[in-house]
């Protein structure tokens, strides 16, 4: 991506979410949403989380790294563990990296 | 009069106690993101453009990944409004109780909107001493401000520490790691963990689709599974 696109991806997505805190604050007498569509906004954080989660260790560096010598994809087994276990972003995030770290010194 | 000036009083320390927890958690997650714009590209001023224009952790973690592995600019911004979709349910939920602020602090209020502030006040102005809008606003923009000061500052630090960091770190596995914990928390019965399974699983089955397009049908998917696991369960 080109420095400018950059700055417009920033611009437009900024846009983007603005309208999305401000449409009912802002317009709520002219918001109209079917119930199918409130019913599906609950399962967005997980669906899309869990997407941007799995990709990323399966899709890296431009390519599909499915074996099982992927070290992320161990270390990623480890972090889930504490994320489950105490759904904390901190801990979760830094065993992970340790976990990656150690993998990539054992050279597994 | 005496008790509304009381009231409004309170409302800022009431909202500085509630919140402040929180702030535990925002620092290193700010830190994570700060680091993770810059070694997925960005310079460190379009990292804190992007947080000052954004101001949303996931959504910025999510353009960061997405830059990072080349997607285009449409898809970048669809993976954002996304990610940001619950907003809208914030929004929708916030309207009543914003609905007499003049039009310019509706328009901050909706700027600042985090989900800390979101569900602490829909908890909080059910009580009496919240019932007019003077501690309603000062409640709202002193928990909201606060949050935005603290997530501001620890990106920027975070992006001027993440830019002496050599790429043979892996920083950029922060992202993903740092929303596991979301995932989990995400879950909260077996439709949200259908969504969650079937979003994820399709993920990896569409990682190679054109233009990062496969984690929007990713995302597609599993809603429609959650959705579809609610209505059996309810049938």
């Amino acid at each position: 991506m080109s420095e400018l696109m950059i700055w417009v991806t920033i611009l437009l997505a900024g846009v983007v979410t603005f309208y999305l805190r401000y449409s009912f604050i802002g317009y709520a007498h002219r918001m109209q949403t079917p119930e199918w569509f409130r019913r599906a906004l609950r399962y967005v954080p997980a669906a899309v989380l869990s997407a941007l989660v799995c990709k990323a260790l399966v899709y890296y560096g431009g390519t599909l790294q499915l074996t099982l010598s992927n070290e992320r994809l161990l270390a990623a087994v480890i972090a889930a563990g504490v994320a489950w276990r105490t759904k904390n972003v901190l801990w979760t995030t830094v065993t992970g990296m340790l976990a990656l770290w150690a993998l990539q010194a054992l050279g597994l | 009069m005496a008790l509304l000036k009381e009231h409004t009083q309170s409302a800022a320390s009431q909202s500085i106690s509630d919140v402040w927890p929180s702030l535990l958690g925002v620092v290193p997650f700010g830190l994570i993101t700060g680091a993770a714009g810059v070694s997925a590209g960005l310079s460190v001023l379009q990292t804190m453009a992007s947080s000052l224009v954004l101001f949303a952790g996931a959504a910025q973690l999510a353009a960061y990944q997405l830059m990072d592995s080349g997607s285009p600019m449409l898809v970048v911004v669809l993976t954002v409004t996304v990610v940001n979709l619950r907003y809208l349910m914030y929004s929708a939920s916030l309207a009543p109780l914003l609905a007499d602020w003049k039009r310019t602090w509706k328009v901050v209020g909706a700027y600042i909107m985090v989900d800390q502030l979101y569900a602490l006040s829909l908890h909080r102005f059910r009580e009496e001493r919240f019932s007019s809008p003077l501690p309603r606003w000062v409640y709202y923009i002193t928990g909201s401000v606060l949050t935005w000061v603290v997530w501001q500052v620890a990106v920027w630090v975070g992006a001027w520490l993440g830019a002496k960091v050599p790429p043979s770190w892996s920083l950029d596995f922060a992202i993903p790691l740092s929303f596991m914990a979301m995932v989990f928390a995400s879950i909260r019965d077996r439709p949200t963990a259908a969504a969650a399974l079937v979003g994820g699983l399709a993920a990896m089955f569409a990682a190679t689709l054109p233009y990062n397009l496969g984690l929007i049908v990713a995302s597609l998917a599993g809603i429609g599974a959650g959705m579809w696991l609610e209505r059996r369960r309810s049938a």
